[in-house]
């Protein structure tokens, strides 16, 4: 089997749903011919054609609201926008109207939609190309949020999305679009929608992240093992509604814990994450939950934005603290 | 000076239709649908619609109903959209459409429930594919877009009718983008769709003279490359007319039309509302020399198909029918507070089942 990239998952996905499922309807802007900017859509249109692979006008509002009414008649949209960037002008749909359908007519309508966009920084773009505003969508009542990191993960979580019967917001962590390839067989299996995935193992301390922050995240768990350090990794990837249980089970055994995410600081989900901990594991913590952010700032033009995006040493010093962390007393 | 030349590429016009001045007075031959039965029937059903809002704003006045937008004077847009279409279409309306939302099989007490707190009201016994009241401006519009292009997309042959969305909106809509990507995306893939806008005058307090510098709103239409008109919003034959025209020009596949209904909001925005601040008397005064129900009564007592005896025996039976369903709404206990979440989701997440036990246990 072909070992296949991220993005490319995302299209094997959308294919096997466009052939599976006559509902299924992808548009947005530049997702026919030229198969979307990032390619997500390559070669769907030649395939489905053009009334369910369709370019739209350019207009971000358009695209949500379109999706919202094509919902109410039983169709499955999967809009996409371009970038994360130009999705503000789409949340008056998403939010008053996509996400309070199901329950403004007490379950006559709903809106079973997904809105992808690429999200994320460290691709050397222009500016509006390289936010992480995960948060502002994962505080709508009556919205899903996806976010994959991996291949095989992008693929089952897409597909659950798609065949999922209300509003979910899929965010493509698009700095890793082509990290890795994987085998991902194509047999059209979805991954539950409200389940956090263990990527590591390990005993001294948990490493919650999510998306492309991951991958330093990762590499972080690696270097602190060469110093006798166990970290399990967790990838919470539906970070609404948030599986806290896979977290807390992991805190019986470390007991220590560090959130690692792209997105500012102030209010980002590793706030809501701490939050959670506080509220259920409290007495399970022997430090408290040390959070690796970008800045409180507008994510830079590319020449600084290594300098924002949380690095490896950034979390290893992170872990680091709350591993030297002590109350004085021995637990 | 030297003044270039230029060549004409396109012009334009923007036609507006009549059937009845404002005396009742036949401008031009009815259509054939003008029937004595079916003018009784837009009599009918615009007094209802301003017997409900009537009604409704008094229920406001008397603390038994939130916020209610009436259409005083409008009654002739909201019966003659509403009615034009087929049960099978899909009506995708803005937030003041009493008269339309009758037309469609609405109950009344389902409007009050809207206007009185209670999502239930939404949750139509009949026109159960009709989209909800939408409340921020214009969104409605791109929804209903998106149900012509399901619509469509979903019709075998394009060479047989098919179902058609209609929506409507106020003058203040067609300032936002909103209301030009839907007219703009209709065009383009052709959907079968019909814009009505009720050009009541006001936005809240923002008169139509300060909200574009067109000449007529029917105009934009040309801006995305579709058919549009201006009507006498007051004239229900002319509104009826020209909607069902639009209708049948779409369910034919032959794309979108906007229509433009000038008429005049005799109320306040909402009971909310105190027109007063910004509405002159006089321009009130002149507008209601020109309202729809009176104008449609004073043509059936001169055609000679309407007399007191049938107002006296109307009024008693809309008053009947009224009463009847303020009661059922007044009568209706409010929903369970878990209720909230019941319809959030198709099924709660895990991650919600103690905030929902948590209310629950309050009961």
């Amino acid at each position: 089997m072909a070992q296949i990239t991220l993005v490319e998952s995302i299209t094997q996905a959308l294919a096997y749903e466009l052939n599976a499922d006559q509902r299924v309807v992808v548009f947005g802007e530049d997702v026919g011919i030229n198969g979307g900017v990032f390619r997500a859509t390559d070669g769907l249109q030649q395939q489905f054609g053009v009334d369910r692979v369709r370019d739209t006008p350019l207009a971000e509002t358009m695209i949500a609201g379109i999706a919202v009414g094509m919902a109410a008649q039983g169709l499955r949209p999967v809009a996409e926008f371009q970038f994360m960037g130009f999705i503000y002008p789409a949340i008056d749909h998403v939010l008053s109207h996509a996400a309070r359908y199901r329950n403004r007519t007490r379950g006559r309508l709903s809106c079973p939609i997904v809105y992808r966009a690429p999200y994320g920084g460290g691709i050397h773009a222009p500016e509006h190309h390289s936010e992480s505003m995960e948060a502002l969508f994962a505080h709508i009542p009556g919205l899903r949020l996806v976010i994959p990191s991996s291949p095989a993960r992008a693929y089952g979580l897409l597909l659950a999305a798609i065949r999922n019967p209300d509003p979910v917001i899929f965010l493509e962590p698009k700095r890793i679009y082509r990290a890795v390839r994987q085998e991902v067989p194509d047999d059209g299996d979805a991954l539950p929608l409200d389940r956090a995935f263990i990527l590591r193992e390990g005993n001294d301390v948990t490493l919650i992240s999510w998306g492309a922050s991951l991958k330093e995240t990762l590499a972080a768990a690696e270097q602190l093992s060469t110093e006798g350090i166990s970290a399990e990794v967790i990838d919470p990837a539906t970070l609404k509604p948030l599986d806290i249980h896979t977290v807390i089970d992991s805190l019986e055994k470390t007991h220590r814990c560090v959130v690692v995410h792209e997105a500012p600081r102030f209010g980002g989900l590793g706030a809501e994450i701490v939050a959670q901990i506080n509220e259920y594991a409290f007495d399970l913590l022997q430090a408290p939950v040390n959070r690796v952010t970008g800045y409180d700032t507008v994510i830079p033009y590319y020449r600084l934005e290594d300098d924002y995006l949380p690095g490896v040493s950034r979390i290893v010093s992170a872990v680091r603290e709350v591993l030297e962390y002590s109350t004085g007393e021995v637990k | 000076m030297h003044k270039p030349r230029m060549q004409l590429l396109a012009s334009f016009d923007i036609a507006s239709l009549q059937y009845l001045d404002q005396r009742g007075q036949t401008t031009q031959a009815l259509p054939d649908f003008a029937t004595p039965d079916t003018l009784i029937t837009f009599y009918r059903q615009m007094s209802l619609a301003r017997l409900v809002d009537d009604r409704a704003v008094k229920l406001q006045r008397t603390g038994q109903l939130g916020t209610y937008p009436s259409t005083l004077g409008q009654e002739a847009i909201g019966v003659g959209v509403g009615g034009a279409l087929a049960k099978t279409d899909v009506y995708c309306p803005n937030y003041r459409e009493t008269g339309a939302l009758l037309e469609r099989g609405v109950a009344i007490e389902e409007i009050l429930a809207i206007w009185g707190g209670d999502e239930r009201g939404q949750n139509y016994r009949h026109a159960r594919e009709d989209l909800p009241l939408s409340v921020p401006i214009a969104t409605q519009m791109l929804h209903a877009a998106g149900v012509a292009f399901a619509l469509k997309y979903k019709h075998e042959n394009l060479d047989e009718p098919m179902r058609v969305a209609v929506t409507s909106g106020g003058d203040g809509a067609t300032s936002k983008g909103d209301f030009y990507e839907a007219i703009n995306l209709a065009g383009d893939w052709k959907l079968p769709l019909v814009v009505v806008i009720n050009n009541n005058q006001w936005a809240i307090s923002v008169p139509r003279s300060a909200q574009t510098a067109c000449k007529t709103i029917a105009q934009k239409a040309i801006s995305a490359g579709i058919r549009g008109l201006q009507v006498d919003g007051n004239d229900i034959i002319a509104v009826r007319e020209a909607v069902t025209e639009a209708i049948s020009e779409a369910r034919n596949n032959k794309g979108p039309t906007l229509i433009e209904a000038v008429s005049y909001r005799l109320c306040d925005h909402t009971t909310a509302d105190d027109a007063s601040r910004y509405q002159s008397k006089e321009e009130l005064q002149q507008a209601w020399e020109r309202e729809p129900i009176a104008r449609l009564k004073a043509y059936m007592l001169s055609a000679g198909i309407w007399g007191d005896s049938q107002e006296e025996e109307l009024q008693r039976e809309l008053a009947e029918v009224l009463e009847k369903s303020v009661n059922v709404y007044l009568n209706t206990v409010k929903d369970v507070p878990t209720a909230m979440f019941d319809h959030l989701y198709q099924q709660l997440p895990e991650a919600l089942l103690e905030q929902y036990q948590a209310l629950q246990g309050d009961d």
